[in-house]
């Protein structure tokens, strides 16, 4: 772009601004100021409680003490909507005096569980909850998960319907894979579209940073909604597929009083359970029955268990301390946290400093809102090998950890009379302790929104949103000359041969930005209000990697960095999304709910046909609302849900000009030699003109439900999801390409699904108080097209490479099955139970067992994923726990399955699982379905026991006490160690430990 | 009112702000890469020109634009694994009675076996690299047509330089074809005449011979105006005239297999070109230097016609050399002894190979060719697949210079891999007159097979011990683990029945297979993705 359009942004904003200011003083005149207080059952104040004056955005909160004061009223009879989540609303009638102050009658707020009335975060605004016609689900903080909670999306694991949410493993910061419905695409990504306080922000992996969302402060987060069905994501357009999961963080209230919040943690994280591999004593009788001569003769004769060697306790300390209120017509909120993590594993740490803050000033009598947000976060980590994990249960449990005058640091390794043995388990301790891996990562989100009643047109408001993400990750990565691991790196420079180690440098620059600017509208049309929005969106992602010269320890270089094409040490990508949208809401007396969406949407990725468009529609109707149900308490909420619409898919990760015929320049490393010359290649790259985005088309039908006066509620849902034109990597006719394979839309496939959401006030009463929540959700995935000419002899996609031989795949990809089926042969067993080693079914009964008597036996994709738990109020006493279970998702023990005693091994035996007792399995059977377990589970997230001493220290303070564990038990026939893998095949994964926490606040 | 003026002005400045806004923004939709080269640039620089020459080259060395791992050129198999060479040879040697390879790798040990079907990673692996270089051809030489030149301002001598570039690109798609046609028995066809996006159609083997026959004689008859070929050995590594008519040989020598016409007549007409003295080359008076790190640069450079050039720092992979000097490697045959960091013990051979050298537990003493097998420690005889102690090792590619210094990286070796070299055109030119070629004589025949044997120590044979079967063994003693084998052995009609080695047709004492396991089946992968292929009959 030539002229930035931050320069057209900030004319406008100045213009907007100026155009506010002359305002002001116009309107003033004409007001006036209300007053009033709010409580609860037991008459004491409410604080947080939002007052807002019907038919305007003129509004407030309460302060501690449950007051409010709203000035800038219109004068004239009013009504002054006063509502709270988790209590029912209430409507007062007030009239306003220009310049006077008017008090309200004071009002009491019932507690609603239901909360109908609740406000939920949508996109592009909000919406009371009764008004919603898609599959909205908001978790707010008092549901969020607590204990040591690292990451944002752990806040929610296991309390959405519908939404999966796998952690990678135990580290600290590790990713997560969220999927909501199954995941709509097969090689594109599955991620959702996350919107921070209305940022999108992006979810490319960051150098040096497992988790990018990792940089987010869970401590900050008020909730968290997932939008889940088309009608509600399809405003998001090219992004949607995959649902959309809106963070809203804290704010700070109009005339609150100054809080500030101190809250410390500390955790002490455990490995719940190890690998179970031989001891050293069964390993030792294993190798003298199975071994050869020269096997038996590497024994050694320590006793050393791995596992036990390379975990510790760890310890994590999380403080936070936050300041709200509001500084005259300003209401702000500041925090700060500090959080240092230990991993399980040792020399695994991570220490993040964030700072948050937010001033959302309310001016011109409500008719301008500025919300600003800025966060900031920094993180250092220090990365452990995490090799260390599958090599201590790989690694023979008969030596030691070091032996003396050994050259590699003092760590036994394994070494023949050449040496090193280069193909033999390095010593796990020595992978740990011979590694520095450090990498300093900071992030700042922030964005500016400014909200403008455009005067003259009654119900007419501008929205401008002005926002940057931006991500830094350095890191650099040390191995000493001497260590094992990267031993036999050698070059000689002058005449000098330098050898062994690392000392490398890596770097990744993310900057993103936003511009959104939308119009609403808002007006009583015929029978029923109409809502309107209109919208443009512009976004830039930039993602700029670095390249580092490869060094060794020493410093010298073992291959230089190469210049880009351009001459350049970097490579820069860029992926600009360009969106128009708009939104149609008429509701009728609060019984008919229809809703439009259309969003067309341009992507750099796609050239030249940028644009996609994506139309959503629903009805709800609102049984509850008509004259026959308006009474009763049975029934007290009953709603109707339909939806259709269509999202797209334009994500294929590192891939950002698919579009684009080029040629690429070979690094160094991969020149070719004419005559005494070399010469650094041009390749000509495999593209795609025709590429356009996948469609994922979406049916949803939804009931909301509430019986007993609101004590038994939930909702239902059944969606069919359909993907096509999935952006698919697929085989290419030979020569047809410049490659055998690229990205195509081809394919299909299909989610369907039933959500079920329960919730349930078992005991509501003054001192105790029982909820219960359930919600379970029943997906099936299915391919229904993979390739173009349909699938006659075409066996599927190969994919899910394992550990054992280069190139083994255990599932595949099949048109009517689900995705990554495993892909196995069946084992046939003996009569004493024991599986025959190498004998197997002769599926297609021609006389060979071979890869073509493979069959497709289950997925590692759960039928059933449930959540719930139990919060218990006593005084001040709270008990909570939150439980999660995956029903039908299968695993491929990869661990197991390398069990096998291998006689060809060199110099070096390799330590088996209890496994081989079982099997005692001679030669690799990897395509066994002996290795395929069920891997259904039932894991206690957490529990919690907390105390709230109230007011101890004085009034208006809080003080609460709490005591937390997680991953307490772990309810599984799975084998290994933990059965809840991403894409289903368990190699080892570092632990998810299990951890308790104890946890105090103080509010001031 | 002047407020209201102003508020509306403010508002229509606003929408106005806006709309401009929009439009300038949606050309921020085109975003090219920084670091990416287009085709009108490139192709504009008889440089840069030469740097794609270097790639088609390249892809038979490495496996992708980023050493020694990444950014690879195919998909759906690990990169050094499906690496060109590493997966030619393999399939030309471990399915013959030379080579054996232990490892569980997918379905490997059914390549190893003669149980392979259309499933087969390998045979895919090897398929896709192979029309992978075909297609890089094909652009290379759509972008280089003398249309293009002139359009793009290259002309004179520039232009006469980047049509030799053009003329080698020929070649090595000729080259590539010719391996489709022994492989695979045809497949599909296209040439740059076929734009990008078009779904080939299916050719047979004899038509492909057809096709390359005519193209290696077009370029044959080129000046140098028009893009003739470098002169034999005038750049080291470049595809010329030496390796033109090299390849018109083994087309010729095999036609019979080929199209069921005999051209012996015709191959005793290419390799006597490339033996005649104007060809300028020569046997290297060290056998043993022909497969070492510097065989760049000591005698070899004589002897062998066409390279594949690796390199320690400079052209790394898994696959290649790095894995024809670590597979081998292992027990009694020590890395130090390759000059490598560690043996990766998968490769050992047969007994049926030892034994052409009158042993299969020692080695011939006065044969310098059996002085690569290593018997100590090992089990002659190949009882299982698996174990790396059942049967002889074969030290014959290592990283050591001829002056006994290591290569310049212990894992990436700096030996190239010799695909065409002077002794087999020697073999072949006999073996083409005992078939009945005409042009060439019965003496020098006997001469070329005596002058390869005394080169490495063994008698000289009588003119007539001299006979099919002689130069069967004599090829395999001379150009074992040289990528020959299966092809040989199909062309004397022994490959897949009437003689038998260690795990042949899956079982320990070998068997016959099925005929149709002369060639190798089209992969389902690609008969899914174009309809208009058939499979090879049997399969």
């Amino acid at each position: 772009m030539k002229h930035s359009y931050l320069v057209k942004l900030r004319f406008l904003l100045l213009l907007l601004l100026s155009l506010t200011a002359s305002l002001g003083a116009w309107a003033q005149a004409t007001t006036g100021i209300v007053t009033g207080r709010v409580a609860d059952a037991k008459n004491e104040g409410l604080p947080g409680v939002t007052v807002l004056v019907e038919g305007t955005s003129v509004g407030g909160s309460t302060n501690a003490d449950g007051t409010y004061t709203i000035p800038g009223v219109p004068a004239g009879p009013h009504t002054l909507v006063i509502s709270f989540i988790g209590y029912t609303t209430s409507r007062v009638p007030v009239t306003v005096v220009a310049g006077k102050t008017t008090t309200a009658p004071a009002q009491t707020l019932g507690e609603n569980a239901t909360a109908l009335n609740e406000a939920v975060v949508i996109g592009y605004g909000t919406q009371r909850k009764q008004d919603l016609t898609g599959a909205v689900e908001q978790i707010s903080e008092k549901q969020f998960v607590k204990g040591q909670v690292t990451n944002p999306e752990q806040l929610v694991q296991g309390k959405v319907a519908g939404v999966q949410i796998t952690t990678a493993g135990g580290a600290p910061g590790a990713s997560s894979q969220i999927l909501i419905r199954g995941g709509s695409s097969l090689n594109a990504s599955n991620q959702p579209l996350i919107v921070i306080d209305g940022v999108p922000v992006d979810n490319t992996g960051l150098a040096g940073a497992s988790n990018p969302l990792s940089l987010i402060n869970p401590n900050d987060i008020e909730s968290i909604t997932v939008l889940k069905d088309a009608s509600s994501t399809a405003i998001y357009g090219v992004r949607a597929s995959n649902g959309v999961i809106l963070v809203t963080t804290k704010h700070g209230v109009q005339g609150d009083q100054t809080h500030v919040t101190v809250s410390t943690q500390m955790s002490l994280a455990t490995p719940a359970k190890y690998v179970p591999v031989l001891t050293a004593g069964q390993f030792r009788d294993v190798i003298n029955q199975y071994g050869t001569g020269g096997q038996k003769a590497t024994l050694g004769a320590a006793n050393t268990d791995w596992q036990r060697e390379i975990y510790r306790t760890a310890y994590t300390a999380d403080n936070n301390v936050s300041l709200s209120g509001a500084a005259g017509i300003i209401p702000y909120r500041v925090s700060t946290g500090y959080l240092y993590q230990e991993g399980i594993l040792k020399r695994n740490d991570l220490k993040r400093y964030t700072g948050a803050l937010n001033i959302s000033p309310v001016l011109l009598n409500g008719d301008l809102r500025i919300d600003l947000n800025v966060k900031g976060s920094w993180i250092d980590n220090n990365f452990s090998d995490q090799g260390a994990v599958g090599a201590a249960v790989n690694f023979d449990p008969t030596q030691p950890i070091y032996a003396a005058n050994s050259p590699f640091g003092g760590y036994y390794e394994s070494t023949n009379a050449d040496g090193l043995i280069t193909l033999a388990t390095r010593n796990p301790i020595g992978l740990i302790n011979q590694q520095r891996n450090r990498s300093t990562v900071k992030r700042s989100i922030g964005n500016l929104q400014v909200n403008y009643k455009l005067p003259f047109v009654p119900g007419l408001s501008a929205n401008v949103n002005l926002g940057y993400d931006v991500q830094r990750g350095r890191g650099t990565n040390l191995i000493p000359a001497t260590a094992g691991s990267n031993y036999f790196r050698q070059i000689t420079v002058n005449g000098v041969v330098r050898q062994g180690g690392l000392n490398n440098q890596y770097a990744q620059d993310l900057n993103n930005t936003i511009l959104e600017a939308y119009l609403k509208y808002e007006r009583q049309v015929g029978p029923g209000k109409l809502d309107l929005l209109a919208g443009y969106s512009y976004q830039k992602f930039q993602n700029r990697s670095y390249v580092f010269d490869d060094n060794l320890a020493d410093g010298t270089v073992y291959v230089p960095a190469v210049p880009s094409y351009s001459g350049a040490f970097t490579y820069l990508n860029t992926n600009v999304l360009i969106g128009f949208y708009g939104r149609l809401n008429y509701n009728i007396s609060d019984k008919y709910l229809f809703t439009g969406t259309f969003r067309a949407d341009g992507t750099s990725r796609f050239s030249p046909n940028h644009y996609g468009y994506f139309p959503s529609g629903a009805f709800a109707w609102r049984i509850k609302g008509e004259d026959f149900l308006k009474n009763s308490t049975a029934i007290s909420d009953l709603k109707l849900r339909i939806g259709y619409g269509q999202t797209g898919q334009q994500d294929l990760g590192n891939n950002y000009y698919p579009f684009l015929a080029s040629l690429s320049l070979s690094n160094n490393a991969a020149q070719y030699q004419f005559g005494n010359q070399f010469y650094r290649t041009l390749r000509s790259e495999q593209y795609n003109p025709n590429i356009t985005w996948e469609t994922t088309t979406t049916y949803n039908a939804g009931l909301d439900y509430g019986f007993f006066d609101g004590r038994f509620y939930g909702s239902v849902d059944v969606y069919r999801r359909d993907t096509k034109n999935l952006l698919n990597f697929v085989n290419i006719p030979a020569l047809a390409g410049l490659s055998n394979a690229g990205n195509f839309n081809v394919g299909s496939l299909t989610n369907r699904g039933v959500e079920i959401i329960t919730n349930l006030d078992l005991v509501k009463g003054d001192k105790l108080n029982i909820t219960v929540n359930a919600n379970g959700t029943y997906n099936q995935n299915k391919l229904t097209q993979l390739t173009i000419y349909g699938s006659g002899n075409d066996v599927g996609q190969p994919t899910g490479g394992i550990s054992g031989g280069v190139g083994n795949n255990i599932q595949i990809n099949t048109v009517g099955h689900p995705t990554q089926s495993f892909y196995v042969n069946q084992q046939i067993y003996g009569t004493n139970g024991q599986p025959l080693q190498g004998v197997y079914a002769d599926t297609n009964a021609d006389g060979v067992i071979n890869s073509t008597d493979r069959y497709r036996y289950k997925s590692p994709r759960p039928q059933w994923i449930l959540g719930g738990g139990a919060n218990a109020t006593y005084k001040g006493f709270n008990v909570a726990f939150t439980l999660r279970a995956n029903l039908g998702n299968y695993v491929y023990n990869n661990v197991r399955a390398n069990s096998y005693y291998d006689q060809n091994s060199q110099g070096f035996v390799s330590n088996k699982t209890q496994e081989f007792l079982a099997s005692r399995f001679t030669n690799a059977q990897y395509f066994s379905d002996y290795f395929i377990e069920n891997g259904s589970f039932l894991r206690l997230q957490n529990a919690t026991i907390g105390y709230n001493f109230g007011e101890l220290i004085k009034k208006g303070t809080n003080l609460s006490l709490s005591l937390a564990g997680q991953n307490l038990f772990l309810i599984t026939k799975y084998q290994g160690l933990d059965p809840e893998i991403i894409g289903g095949i368990d190699n080892t994964i570092y632990p998810r430990a299990r951890t308790f926490t104890v946890g105090l606040n103080l509010g001031l | 009112m002047q407020r209201k003026l102003t508020h509306t002005l403010g508002i229509v400045a606003l929408a106005v702000g806006v709309s401009a806004i929009a439009p300038s923004c949606t050309k921020d939709l085109n975003q090219t890469p920084d670091y990416a080269a287009s085709a009108n640039v490139v192709y504009a620089d008889p440089a840069q020109i030469q740097q794609v020459l270097a790639r088609l080259y390249a892809t038979f060395a490495v496996s992708g634009q980023q050493g020694p791992a990444g950014q690879g050129d195919i998909s759906g198999i690990d990169e050094g694994f499906s690496n060109y060479i590493r997966q030619y040879w393999q399939l030309q040697e471990i399915t013959t009675d030379e080579a054996v390879i232990g490892w569980n790798d997918g379905t490997l040990p059914a390549v190893n076996t003669l149980q392979w079907n259309a499933d087969n990673e390998f045979v895919r692996a090897t398929y896709d690299r192979v029309y992978y270089e075909i297609g890089l051809c094909n652009e290379f030489i759509r972008q280089t047509s003398d249309a293009n030149l002139s359009s793009r301002g290259i002309t004179g001598a520039n232009a006469n330089t980047v049509r030799t570039y053009r003329s080698e690109a020929r070649l090595l798609r000729a080259l590539c074809y010719w391996h489709a046609i022994d492989l695979f028995g045809g497949g599909p066809f296209a040439t740059e005449a076929d734009a990008i996006g078009t779904t080939p159609q299916y050719r047979k083997g004899s038509d492909m011979f057809t096709y390359v026959e005519s193209e290696l004689k077009a370029l044959e008859g080129l000046d140098s105006n028009s893009g003739a070929l470098l002169a034999p050995k005038a750049v080291y590594a470049r595809a010329d005239q030496g390796v033109l008519w090299t390849l018109l040989t083994k087309l010729y020598l095999n036609a019979k297999v080929y199209t069921g016409t005999d051209r012996s007549t015709d191959a005793v007409t290419y390799a006597s070109k490339v033996l005649a003295s104007t060809a300028g080359y020569s046997l290297s008076p060290v056998y043993a230097n022909l497969f070492l790190a510097d065989n760049n640069s000591n005698s070899a450079r004589n002897e062998v016609i066409f390279p594949i050039t690796f390199d320690g720092t400079r052209t790394q992979n898994y696959g290649g050399m790095t894995y024809l000097v670590h597979a081998p490697n292992g027990r009694a045959y020590t890395a130090a002894q390759a000059d490598i960091d560690g043996g990766w013990s998968g490769l050992r051979t047969k007994p049926a190979l030892t034994s052409l050298f009158g042993s299969t537990t020692t080695n011939n003493a006065r044969d310098a060719r059996s002085a690569m097998f290593v018997f100590k420690g090992q089990n002659p005889r190949v009882d299982t697949l698996g174990q790396f102690t059942s049967g002889p090792l074969v030290a014959k590619y290592r990283n050591v210079t001829s002056t006994g210094r290591p290569g310049s990286n212990l894992t990436f070796p700096d030996t190239d891999f010799p695909m065409f070299r002077l002794a087999d055109v020697m073999l072949m030119y006999s073996e083409a007159v005992l078939r009945g070629g005409t042009g060439g004589s019965a003496t020098q025949a006997l001469a070329y097979v005596n002058a390869i044997r005394t080169r490495s120590g063994a008698t000289a044979i009588a003119a007539g011990d001299l006979t099919l079967n002689s130069i069967l063994d004599e090829r395999a003693r001379e150009l074992f683990w040289e990528g020959h084998r299966r092809t040989d052995l199909i062309r004397f009609s022994k490959y897949t029945t009437g003689y038998n080695w260690a795990f042949k047709g899956g079982v320990a004492t070998g068997k016959d297979v099925e005929t149709y396991r002369s060639v190798f089946p089209i992969p389902n992968t690609d008969r899914v993705a174009n309809p208009n292929l058939p499979q090879n009959p049997g399969y």
